[in-house]
């Protein structure tokens, strides 16, 4: 059995407790071994998602006990692949938290941000679903102290509000592991989806409302409309790094259902159908309308761009409602995409603020380094609305490609065509007061020199960037291998086979005895 | 028994729902802890009712009660009991903060004196 499997979570798990005890009150260590602890997961994302590349999914049993009796760690190509995303996401923001001295605004970034890591790998390789809930919990507490990271009684606030409203998500998710359990005996998920095929048809009305609860669940986590309503605040009152972290976390929503309305209840199993067509489609265009009208209705600049995050997961989510392998890539191909533009714009509204007195999207003087800020805005910006040339149209036309065929392909264009024209326009607004009407302002004499954001902040917003403009111009070769994840997700035999007959110690003849 | 015991759910649930429609933190806190007794007596159910049964081999004994939803509603009390208790720092902090522990926004958020520029 190889180990390196549970490496993105263990190194994760090891770095934070180290961090808190033995580099406390070392700042500059903990950086060091923050970043170092990032790096090392980048490599082991990459080795792993190498290794699923061809198609083998590799198993890690915990304790050597086989599934479903035991908790099994999956790697296939779409966790390795979610596994590299966050890791790199993960880089750039921790460099820019670095060089903006926003981890030195209160104690123990580094640590929680370590833990907040090992959630969201834990919750991305796990193949079991109420270990999924126990890795959403560990990403969900460390979120909660990233979020109200520095303090502030807005963010207090709205850290109350985050937090409520995940307590409640997660007590509804228990619902629905209490009923998938009454209903199969198991959480195992290559094993459920053995077991929900055998339920007599007679007699489905359990397992139909656990699949909706559970449908529920993610949609909380994705922030999908009418269940969005945690995002807004808590995005644009986190501290800017934390917020760029957490625009991966909407994703593990997207991934979850990915994996378990594939796997387990897969678009032929007759008790579930519909269940996406019906309700998850129009959630999802009303989560896009909702979205980019928000980003025209913004008055301040993170709330704008909390509410792009609103409307990019609406698109990810119209694709993966037309649950056809060619619409799951497209989705998958997009995910990257709003990942790496939402965390950009979340730490380009940061640049901002700094020279700033608030992010009201109102004239003001104008910012220090406002020349390079306005330009990296402006890309940002094109790759979220989705105008050419960058990843967000193409991805945009992925997803239009693979409605085409849908029913109600009017309605899905209209929605994505007339929503990205509002977010167009939303996003030109915000740019034009915030860059350009800043020179009409005469500067207050009396106001303090405005800071520059350091080196190391351009770099890291520049590293997202330019990852945008490689996942653009290598649009091609990202779309096959998600097409590969899409076709591996709709066979998923090999997924359960390795699973399922993997021997574990109990099954292993005894020898010496 | 079934029916003590889907009553209590079920009234927990109604009593948890109602508190957490509240406009207050502290009856909204209450109202989650209400859900996660009622998610912690479901889980139970969920491996079926068994009286007096083991759950652990044991010789000449024929029936067993479930094992596993007794280790899930474990691992669920510890995780509830840890959100909670950091739910209720966070919003002490709010109320203290800011002297006013309603959960929703602020009718004006940019007139609001603590709002600081980090």
């Amino acid at each position: 059995m190889i180990h390196w499997i549970i490496a993105p979570v263990v190194i994760p798990a090891l770095m934070a407790p180290f961090i808190v005890l033995a580099a406390r009150y070392h700042l500059g260590i903990q950086r060091v071994f923050s970043v170092a602890g990032v790096l090392a997961l980048i490599a082991v994302a990459a080795g792993l998602m190498w290794q699923a590349s061809d198609g083998t999914v590799t198993l890690y049993q915990l304790g050597d006990w086989a599934a479903p009796f035991g908790i099994v760690l999956v790697g296939d190509k779409l966790s390795t692949m979610m596994v590299l995303l966050t890791s790199v996401l993960a880089l750039f923001v921790l460099l820019y938290a670095i060089g903006s001295g926003w981890d030195d605004r209160g104690r123990h970034f580094h640590a929680l941000y370590q833990f907040q890591l090992m959630g969201i790998m834990g919750a991305f390789l796990t193949g079991d679903l109420f270990n999924l809930f126990v890795f959403f919990e560990v990403l969900l507490i460390a979120s909660y102290g990233l979020m109200i990271h520095s303090g502030g009684n807005a963010r207090l606030r709205a850290g109350v509000q985050y937090v409520l409203f995940n307590l409640l998500g997660s007590t509804l998710f228990l619902f629905a592991l209490g009923s998938i359990y009454a209903e199969t005996g198991t959480l195992n998920m290559a094993d459920l989806a053995q077991r929900v095929a055998l339920i007599d048809p007679a007699e489905t009305v359990g397992i139909r409302v656990a699949a909706v609860l559970l449908l529920l669940v993610f949609a909380i986590k994705a922030a999908l409309v009418p269940l969005h309503f945690w995002l807004p605040s808590s995005y644009a009152e986190a501290p800017a790094p934390v917020a760029a972290l957490f625009a991966i976390m909407t994703k593990v929503g997207a991934y979850a259902i990915i994996r378990v309305y594939t796997i387990v209840f897969h678009p032929d199993l007759e008790i579930t159908a519909g269940l996406h067509e019906t309700w998850l489609m129009p959630a999802a265009l009303v989560s896009l309308a909702i979205g980019m009208v928000g980003v025209l209705a913004a008055k301040e600049l993170n709330r704008l761009v909390a509410y792009s995050v609103i409307g990019s997961m609406g698109m990810v989510m119209i694709s993966i409602s037309l649950l056809t392998p060619v619409s799951i890539a497209a989705a998958l191909y997009y995910i990257v995409h709003s990942t790496l533009a939402a965390g950009a714009l979340f730490l380009i509204s940061d640049l901002v603020r700094t020279g700033r007195r608030d992010l009201m999207l109102t004239p003001q003087p104008p910012v220090a380094g406002g020349t390079v800020t306005a330009m990296m805005f402006f890309a940002a910006a094109i790759a979220m609305a989705g105008l050419p040339p960058l990843s967000g149209f193409l991805g945009k036309l992925l997803v239009m490609n693979a409605a085409f065929d849908a029913q109600g392909v009017a309605w899905i264009w209209a929605v994505i065509l007339i929503s990205s024209l509002i977010s167009v326009v939303g996003f030109a607004r915000a740019g034009s007061v915030v860059f350009w009407k800043c020179r009409s302002i005469e500067p207050d004499p009396e106001a303090p020199e405005p800071t520059t954001p350091t080196v190391l902040s351009y770099a890291a917003v520049g590293g997202l960037l330019a990852l945008l403009v490689a996942h653009t111009v290598f649009a091609g070769p990202v779309h096959r291998y998600t097409s590969g994840i899409a076709a591996e997700l709709f066979a998923p035999d090999t997924y359960i086979s390795t699973v399922l007959e993997t021997p574990g110690k109990l099954s292993k003849p005894k020898e010496g005895h | 028994m079934e029916l003590l015991v889907a009553s209590a759910i079920g009234v927990l649930t109604a009593g948890g729902i109602y508190l957490m429609l509240r406009l207050r933190t502290f009856p909204v806190i209450l109202g989650i802890s209400l859900l996660t007794y009622a998610v912690n007596v479901f889980l139970f159910a969920s491996g079926r009712l068994t009286v007096g049964a083991p759950p652990i081999l044991q010789k000449g004994v024929e029936t067993y009660t479930d094992p596993l939803p007794q280790a899930l509603v474990l691992t669920a009390i510890v995780i509830s009991f840890g959100m909670t208790a950091v739910v209720v720092m966070i919003a002490l902090g709010a109320y203290l903060g800011s002297d006013d522990d309603h959960v929703d926004d602020p009718a004006d958020p940019t007139s609001e004196g603590g709002r600081d520029a980090t």
